[in-house]
């Protein structure tokens, strides 16, 4: 019996805590459906405590060790699902390797929940505003995705479906995001700004941009992605298509950003109108691949 | 009712209890072990007002399970008194600069400036907002706030020279 009180806000489930991927992987399968992975906890926990999510099981993965951690090949930077927001924004292979990804995962919440976000739970969850998924768009991350008949590797392009609908199916565990490790050489730069009502809320529209030069300061790739204006975040590819092979000023990019109105459908809701959203996506998307330009010359 | 048996040390004491799993850490601190210093706020994850440390860092306890805190070393509100029950220095500091007006957000505010000043006894400005950025004040007293984390940590800094 509970001292004091007594209600509890969460229906009840069955608690499994994973000691190995297999473990979680098996309890997935067994779950048929009905069994949901906690990592984090920052966005599951109101749903629980709400009865907006009512699972059979929840699958607890925050003591396996493997699904924690940074790891720099030579090829891709690999950030295994579990690891803490917290732990990735103070890693110097993020910092260094990583540097959009960082901006965006600044205005991620606030020290209390970073410290126990994940960057797979952010990835899990794709809210269409949120940062994470943003900034890896933009990244060309891949997800590599675990159920009991193996491993699947998914590009974010293919992976975000709606509103908190993705390409992994129930079954499948988060194991890591890949992310391709550029030359050290390279000259990128990376934007990226948000409008949001207090810092640390989710996004009302954000743009992530990441930008590369050649020696001349031709554009020799661009990356330019908006969230909080569809149902998923979009990549703008009629926009990056042509910033490529010229140099870039502001004039330039001004002349791509109706690309962003044909590509995105923005609705209203309590936070903005449609037409505020179409607007502040220009703007957030232009002073995000101005910052990039400018460190790329650097 | 599917209980399970859990230890954990709270302020430096240790505890054993069986917990349904369902139970959110901030209930289970309040309810079961009446320790009810880290207050009830949004419950969502926005307000701050529960925040407690977790080893050391700080998080919201209404976004945890009780049973994921097994093992672990928990610091709440009342943790940050003298071992005589007295004020301790950063509580102290917040009754000296006014640091509080209704007190509702006050446990929250105390364990972010805790985790700050644990990290760095001279902070600067934006350290501190940026500390506190996650913890709501209704009655919209940041300013005092601000400055009795200022004075604790003028304080903390005289008392270690």
């Amino acid at each position: 019996m509970r001292e004091i009180g007594g209600e509890v806000k969460a229906a009840k489930f069955d608690y499994i805590l994973a000691r190995s991927i297999e473990e979680a992987v098996q309890s997935l399968e067994k779950g048929g459906g009905e069994a949901v992975i906690i990592a984090g906890g920052q966005t599951l926990m109101p749903l629980l405590a709400m009865r907006l999510a009512r699972p059979a099981t929840v699958i607890d993965i925050n003591g396996i060790t493997a699904l924690s951690g940074i790891e720099a090949g030579e090829h891709e930077v690999v950030i295994k699902a579990c690891t803490r927001q917290a732990m990735a924004l103070a890693s110097p292979l993020v910092q260094t390797h990583l540097p959009l990804l960082a901006k965006a995962i600044a205005r991620v919440g606030h020290q209390q929940t970073r410290n126990r976000g994940t960057v797979g739970g952010s990835l899990a969850h794709a809210d269409p505003a949120s940062e994470i998924p943003l900034a890896a768009l933009a990244m060309d991350a891949r997800i590599s995705l675990r159920s009991v008949a193996g491993v699947r590797q998914v590009a974010l392009t293919d992976y975000f479906l709606g509103p908190m609908m993705t390409a992994r199916a129930d079954d499948e565990l988060m194991l890591s995001v890949h992310f391709s490790r550029q030359p050290s050489q390279a000259r990128i730069g990376t934007g990226f700004h948000e409008v949001s009502e207090r810092r640390g809320d989710f996004a009302v529209v954000a743009a992530a941009a990441q930008v590369q030069l050649d020696a001349n300061g031709v554009c020799t790739t661009a990356a330019l992605a908006v969230g909080g204006v569809d149902g998923v975040p979009r990549r703008i590819n009629g926009l990056e298509a042509q910033l490529l092979g010229s140099r870039i000023d502001q004039d330039s990019i001004r002349a791509t950003l109706p690309e962003i109105a044909n590509a995105i459908t923005p609705g209203d809701d309590q936070h903005a109108s449609a037409a505020y959203r179409r607007r502040v996506a220009g703007v957030l998307a232009e002073r995000a691949l101005l910052e990039a330009i400018a460190e790329a010359a650097q | 009712m599917n209980k399970r048996e859990m230890t954990l040390t709270i302020n430096g004491k240790a505890y054993a209890r069986a917990v349904e799993p369902r139970v959110s850490l901030l209930d289970f601190l309040r309810d079961d072990l009446g320790l009810s210093g880290t207050h009830v706020g949004c419950e969502h994850g926005v307000c701050g007002a529960c925040s407690i440390l977790f080893d050391s860092v700080p998080i919201r306890a209404c976004l945890m399970l009780a049973v994921q805190a097994d093992g672990h070393d928990i610091t709440t509100v009342e943790g940050l008194c003298d071992e005589d029950g007295a004020p301790g220095v950063l509580q102290e500091a917040f009754q000296d600069a006014h640091g509080m007006q209704c007190g509702y957000c006050t446990p929250g505010m105390l364990i972010s400036a805790q985790a700050l000043l644990a990290q760095n006894d001279d902070p600067g400005l934006e350290e501190i907002k940026e500390a506190i950025g996650g913890n709501l004040c209704r009655c919209t007293g940041y300013v005092q706030i601000i400055e009795s984390i200022q004075l604790a940590a003028r304080r903390l800094r005289e008392a270690g020279q």
